[in-house]
């Protein structure tokens, strides 16, 4: 009974944060003349600030979740999906093309990124692989990996410095002018494979408790940890593709919603995903309007609102 | 159902620990693996449970080889509970039970009416429905290695491996866990093998003891006839006295000192400390 109230309450923040988003940013926009139907209230609304707050709330879920995943399958509290190399992997590939290939055709920047996110994944867990994978050859796989490509990243910026401004923002994370098809490009992948999450909810739990322990209860370890942090690398991929790399949802969320939901994962995923949703919304509308008419990227404030988190986790975990 | 183990091989990487091992566990009783620390006998419950590959031969589980079943038709006959389990943080006590539940259940995960008959049953038998809603890292070693025990048990297996249930836990909680697995395999008959470090627990709940040295069997059979004084030197290489115990007539071991260190009787014979002959 309580986890149903949990939930209608947190699906009533959320709402109200897509509410604030909606009225914050660089125009006022007045509740009276929106509902008298005012038609400039209403283009900015419909064209801009609606969609560009479900590109953000999806992609909050999608970082949120996928970060549970992770944690869970590899029994690492401090797993992301940047440690998985996916960041960092769609974060070349996307500064690469901005500088190195001005004429490629900006609609298309989202879809290299993915692949480019899921390349850099699929390298990571390959190089940890060693008839099995360990949870701690992973994560310093990930680090190495994710600091070459984070180097070529570097290197990319400061060859092209005078042109790089674009790709400075892509990397700071944010929803700057997301639209419509950016949302069109994202809910096919995203809700199906947050669907399948939650089916695999009883697996990633049972992986939890430790290889030796899954496979007592059955469970074909590896095969099912491939096909969960798969899924957890497409998730984060298609989310980093979109919006860019927004620090610390996919880390510090599913640590929270743990807290509020215990037990299991398919009750911590609704509970991550709305929660991960919510902070990403309210991080950008705080991005758009702190400084407007100048604006900020969301990932500023993810990462501004979930480091202090990071630190405070770190000191409990007793490393 | 029967437990076998036949020409089974095992190995870590290029490391090999047992060769050839035939074994057979008593059906519906409680068998111990005894023996030093490194001589294998975890390596063999593992195997014995599936969580290791056989290098050669295998195990079977009613004549059916297991590495060749799948894995969760393995797991509704024979419940495996490694050494020392870690819980995730805030698991709770019923959920971890409920995690026995798995290998009854179909790709949805669907929860059903035995699912919650067995776990309720599993945290009953164990003494935990007070502190179903407790998470792992709130009780104490005992309770915490019954909740594991719980998990194992709600998956109603027949057959239930157990590696080291005691460790870590002081004696008071030791005995506990112990009478609980006397407890299932005599009001349910299951067969329970046990991988147990301390001897006179061995042989006062087991009714069938193995000693291993070095990934062989060395001897087996009934405690009152295995527990002598020469089977004590050679399994763990130091001297004992056996007395009996008066309250259940079986064998007790006091160690009185390594092989070969300051007796006189040792002088011209057993002088290998490590008793790896």
């Amino acid at each position: 009974m309580r986890r149903r109230w949990l939930l209608w309450l947190l699906l009533i923040g959320l709402v109200a944060a897509i509410a604030l988003s909606m009225a914050m940013g660089a125009v006022r926009i007045e509740l009276g003349k929106l509902l008298a139907g005012d038609s400039v209230s209403l283009m900015i609304i419909k064209n801009y600030r609606l969609p560009r707050t479900l590109v953000g709330a999806l992609v909050g879920a999608e970082l949120a979740v996928a970060g549970a995943m992770l944690q869970s399958v590899t029994r690492n509290p401090l797993a992301d999906p940047h440690v998985t190399g996916v960041s960092a992997g769609a974060g070349l590939v996307a500064v690469a093309i901005f500088l190195a290939v001005p004429t490629f055709p900006m609609p298309l920047v989202p879809l290299a990124a993915l692949a480019g996110g899921v390349l850099a994944g699929g390298v990571v867990y390959a190089v940890a692989w060693r008839g099995g994978i360990h949870p701690g050859r992973l994560a310093l796989s990930g680090i190495a990996i994710t600091t070459v490509l984070a180097a070529g990243t570097s290197a990319l910026l400061l060859k092209y410095s005078l042109t790089a401004n674009a790709a400075m923002v892509w990397l700071a994370g944010g929803l700057w002018g997301r639209n419509w098809d950016h949302l069109q490009a994202l809910a096919p992948w995203a809700l199906p494979a947050l669907g399948c999450a939650w089916l695999l909810g009883p697996r990633i739990d049972v992986l939890a408790l430790g290889d030796d322990v899954a496979r007592g209860l059955g469970a074909a370890v590896e095969r099912e940890r491939g096909l969960i942090m798969a899924l957890a690398v497409l998730l984060a991929a298609s989310a980093v593709a979109v919006a860019g790399p927004l620090g610390f949802v996919g880390l510090v969320i599913p640590h929270l919603a743990r807290i509020v939901s215990g037990g299991s994962f398919r009750r911590l995923l609704p509970v991550a995903a709305l929660l991960g949703a919510a902070l990403v919304v309210l991080s950008d509308a705080i991005a758009r309007t702190i400084f407007a008419p100048a604006e900020l990227p969301a990932g500023v404030f993810t990462a501004l609102i979930g480091a202090p988190y990071f630190l405070y986790l770190l000191r409990r975990a007793a490393l | 159902m029967t437990l076998t183990a036949r020409n089974l091989s095992l190995a870590y990487g290029e490391r090999r620990i047992v060769d050839n091992l035939d074994l057979d566990i008593p059906v519906g009783k409680v068998t111990c693996l005894i023996g030093r620390n490194g001589c294998g006998k975890s390596t063999m419950l593992k195997a014995l449970g599936r969580l290791l590959t056989p290098t050669g031969g295998a195990v079977y589980l009613e004549g059916q080889a297991i590495h060749t079943m799948a894995g969760k038709a393995v797991a509704r006959q024979l419940a495996v509970l490694p050494q020392g389990p870690v819980a995730p943080e805030g698991l709770t006590v019923e959920s971890l039970v409920r995690h026995g539940r798995f290998p009854h259940q179909g790709w949805m995960g669907l929860v059903t009416k035995e699912d919650e008959r067995a776990v309720t049953e599993a945290l009953a038998v164990t003494h935990l429905l007070e502190l179903r809603d407790r998470p792992l890292t709130q009780l104490s070693g005992g309770q915490r290695q019954r909740a594991w025990i719980a998990m194992a048990l709600a998956q109603e297996t027949p057959i239930l491996l157990l590696d080291e249930p005691t460790t870590y836990l002081d004696v008071a909680h030791q005995i506990e866990v112990l009478e609980l697995v006397k407890e299932l395999n005599q009001t349910r008959g299951r067969t329970v093998v046990m991988v147990l470090h301390d001897l006179n627990q061995a042989v006062r709940y087991a009714d069938h003891l193995v000693a291993v040295i070095s990934g062989r069997v060395e001897a087996e059979g009934r405690p009152e006839e295995l527990m002598t004084p020469a089977l004590v030197r050679k399994v763990f290489g130091v001297d004992a006295h056996i007395f009996t115990d008066p309250d259940t007539g079986k064998p007790i071991c006091v160690p009185r000192c390594l092989v070969g260190v300051g007796r006189e009787e040792n002088a011209g014979g057993a002088s290998n400390p490590t008793g790896n002959l």
